[in-house]
């Protein structure tokens, strides 16, 4: 069965995205990274390091394998967040970005006016954007209307591994937008990626949630398996929950 | 008589360059491959078919950047 992740007419096997962010190293990173069945690869954009004996990122991924998104992560403002992207094209030669225009340092949660503003600037020139964003539906579909090739809401604060804080707001995300859900931040273990699967979500991106796990690449095998299970649970359609019993064996033939 | 260097703010520090250095002489000079960078010239981004003709002159406030490790 061909069940694929189509972002901005780019079509894609995996519906796990991760980040590269805050490995203990590189090679875990390349065997977290191998292990998880990525496609997409999140990344961000800052100023080179003129001391050229440190190892650069571009050294361990292989291009031809991954597709990058760089993030406008640490943007404060619609400009910065559009400066960043306009910088991640030119560096990376690619309309894809993940925008994310922060308005809060404690909780990371996104600026979402600025945010809209900032994706119909980079819609309008070219860009395929992905934007990171709560879990508010009107927000999603303002987003979806500007031009937006997917909506990333937030299942938790960045970083905060607690999980799906508002499962109905997500399903309420998904009836309201017709391109892509991926759930972006907040998930912490596996069970986390197979409810946001399970509730139909498109795809999730993560990267605390396996670069800070004790053992990242076991990890990152967790994280696919989850987010394969949570994809199938969904498409497999699961039974309606009730109060009470209903008996799995026969009650006919019973000799007692 | 030689002509002397050329101070720019490069990635917010001051720094001497050759005098006719263009973006791409600096990125040689500082060993950064042209395909995995992006530059800006006082706020401008330099596009890397512009990288041999764009000469960079005293007080430019160039930006060289990359991509690291980010989620």
């Amino acid at each position: 069965m061909s069940d694929t992740l189509t972002i901005g007419g780019k079509t894609f096997r995996s519906r796990l995205l991760v980040g590269t962010g805050k490995y203990p190293d590189y090679p875990t990173m390349v065997r977290a990274l191998e292990a998880s069945g990525a496609e997409i690869v999140t990344v961000a954009v800052r100023r080179v390091n003129l001391d050229r004996s440190k190892e650069s990122l571009l050294d361990h991924i292989d291009l031809k394998k991954y597709t990058l998104l760089p993030n406008t992560a640490a943007c404060y403002t619609e400009d910065d967040a559009v400066r960043t992207c306009h910088l991640a094209r030119e560096a990376g030669m690619s309309n894809l970005v993940k925008l994310e225009v922060i308005g809060d340092e404690k909780t990371l949660f996104p600026d979402t006016p600025a945010l809209l503003a900032a994706a119909k600037r980079l819609v309008k020139e070219g860009f395929v954007v992905l934007p990171y964003t709560n879990d508010d539906p009107i927000m999603a579909k303002r987003l979806e209307d500007a031009g937006c090739a997917a909506v990333m809401p937030l299942a938790a604060p960045i970083g905060s591994g607690l999980g799906i804080r508002n499962p109905f707001n997500l399903r309420i995300i998904l009836e309201t937008v017709k391109v892509p859900v991926i759930v972006d931040a907040g998930v912490g273990s596996a069970s986390d990626a197979a409810v946001a699967m399970e509730l139909g979500c498109d795809g999730v991106l993560m990267n605390t949630a396996i670069a800070g796990a004790k053992h990242p690449v076991l990890m990152a095998e967790a994280m696919r398996e989850a987010v394969s299970a949570g994809r199938k649970s969904f498409l497999a359609g699961r039974i309606p929950k009730k109060l009470y019993a209903t008996a799995s064996s026969p009650l006919d033939g019973t000799f007692f | 008589m030689e002509e002397r260097a050329v101070e720019i703010l490069l990635n917010g520090h001051p720094r001497e360059i050759p005098p006719g250095a263009t973006v791409a002489t600096l990125l040689r000079e500082l060993s950064l491959p042209a395909t995995r960078v992006a530059v800006e010239r006082n706020r401008e981004i330099v596009r890397k078919p512009e990288y041999e003709s764009t000469r960079i002159e005293a007080g430019d406030r160039l930006e060289i950047v990359t991509f690291v490790g980010g989620g």
